[in-house]
């Protein structure tokens, strides 16, 4: 419903796409809007867990859209499942209870919260200025859609091969990281040996 | 028609054809969330509610629930969340491999060993996570 009256009121065409195109991606541009309010105004921080799969599905949506098959994908296996599975972990992990307690534990985060957020809005606010200026988004000239497996693979082994193998010492940090963090906690109730 | 036309046409209809092969899928989607959702609101509007103090009470397999529902959980669920997300990241970068690998390998074992030192790298963490006792509950 959302998207439907954004799309009334913004009818932006791209000469090559088709009306379902256009008509899925202001619906699910709106799922992903009213899901991701919803990821901070429930109270319940499981519930916004929820709210913000149902948002990270959406935008799995809108890069079929885009023709990123791969990335859709990579969006559902990877954020969907394997980084939701972690925050709910995390959620259940640090046990928040209710959020009175947890607000004036955070009163300072929150000013911070508001600089960031109006930074980045502003950057988003001066490109989308800018893009609506001048309509020459970067155009696909070849026939292969740039989200395709087969183009990333092309690309992440011939060009992008550096960064690719960075990307295995960064997840090897993560793991040393993870360990290090749990191990000392394990270390120091073997110590004290008391609670378990 | 000039070919740039036809070639223009024919990488038009493809993209189009490949986003036609998801619609089964929006399909799919969109009958998920009806079914649930008008199974929800059907039986909120259908069923007798007749609560009771025992019927609204916390159902722990019959036994009476005592504390709270939410204990702190271990620890060692994060170092299981933390494991399953690289690994599962490694998975993600062997499918484009796997795609153009036939192809890349014709001309020399370059690709087979790009890959070889990315999961080497992997399998080193995957070593110190086993070593220093990661990998088993207690």
């Amino acid at each position: 419903m959302f998207g439907a009256i954004l799309w009334f009121a913004f009818p932006i065409n791209k000469p090559g796409d088709t009306l379902l195109q256009n008509a899925l991606f202001f619906v699910l541009g709106g799922v992903v809007v009213i899901s991701a309010l919803c990821v901070i105004y429930f109270r319940n921080p499981i519930y916004s867990a929820l709210a913000l799969v149902t948002a990270l599905f959406a935008v799995a949506g809108l890069f079929i859209i885009l023709e990123a098959y791969f990335v859709a994908a990579v969006q559902v296996i990877v954020y969907a499942g394997a980084i939701m599975v972690l925050f709910l972990f995390v959620i259940m992990l640090l046990n928040l209870g209710d959020e009175e307690s947890l607000e004036d534990r955070l009163s300072w985060a929150k000013r911070v919260a508001v600089v960031i957020a109006s930074l980045f809005f502003a950057e988003v606010f001066y490109i989308t200025i800018k893009l609506v200026g001048s309509v020459n988004a970067p155009k696909v000239t070849s026939g292969q859609p740039v989200g395709d497996p087969k183009t990333i693979g092309e690309l992440l082994f011939t060009k992008f091969l550096l960064p690719f193998e960075v990307a295995s010492l960064i997840l090897l940090a993560a793991l040393i990281g993870v360990i290090t963090l749990v191990h000392r906690r394990s270390d120091e109730r073997s110590h004290t040996s008391s609670d378990t | 028609m000039t070919t740039e036309d036809m070639v223009k046409t024919s990488a038009r209809s493809k993209t189009e054809d490949m986003l036609n092969e998801y619609i089964p899928i929006l399909i799919l989607t969109i009958t998920a969330a009806l079914f649930a959702a008008i199974n929800l609101v059907l039986s909120h509007l259908l069923g007798p509610r007749k609560s009771s103090r025992s019927k609204l009470s916390v159902y722990e397999s019959g036994m009476k629930p005592r504390g709270d529902a939410r204990h702190r959980f271990s620890i060692k669920f994060y170092l299981i969340a933390m494991v399953f997300i690289i690994f599962d990241i490694e998975v993600v970068f062997l499918y484009p491999w796997a795609l153009i690998f036939r192809q890349y390998v014709a001309a020399g074992p370059f690709i087979l060993i790009e890959m070889l030192v990315f999961i080497g790298i992997l399998v080193l963490g995957y070593i110190y996570v086993w070593k220093k006792g990661g990998l088993t509950w207690d």
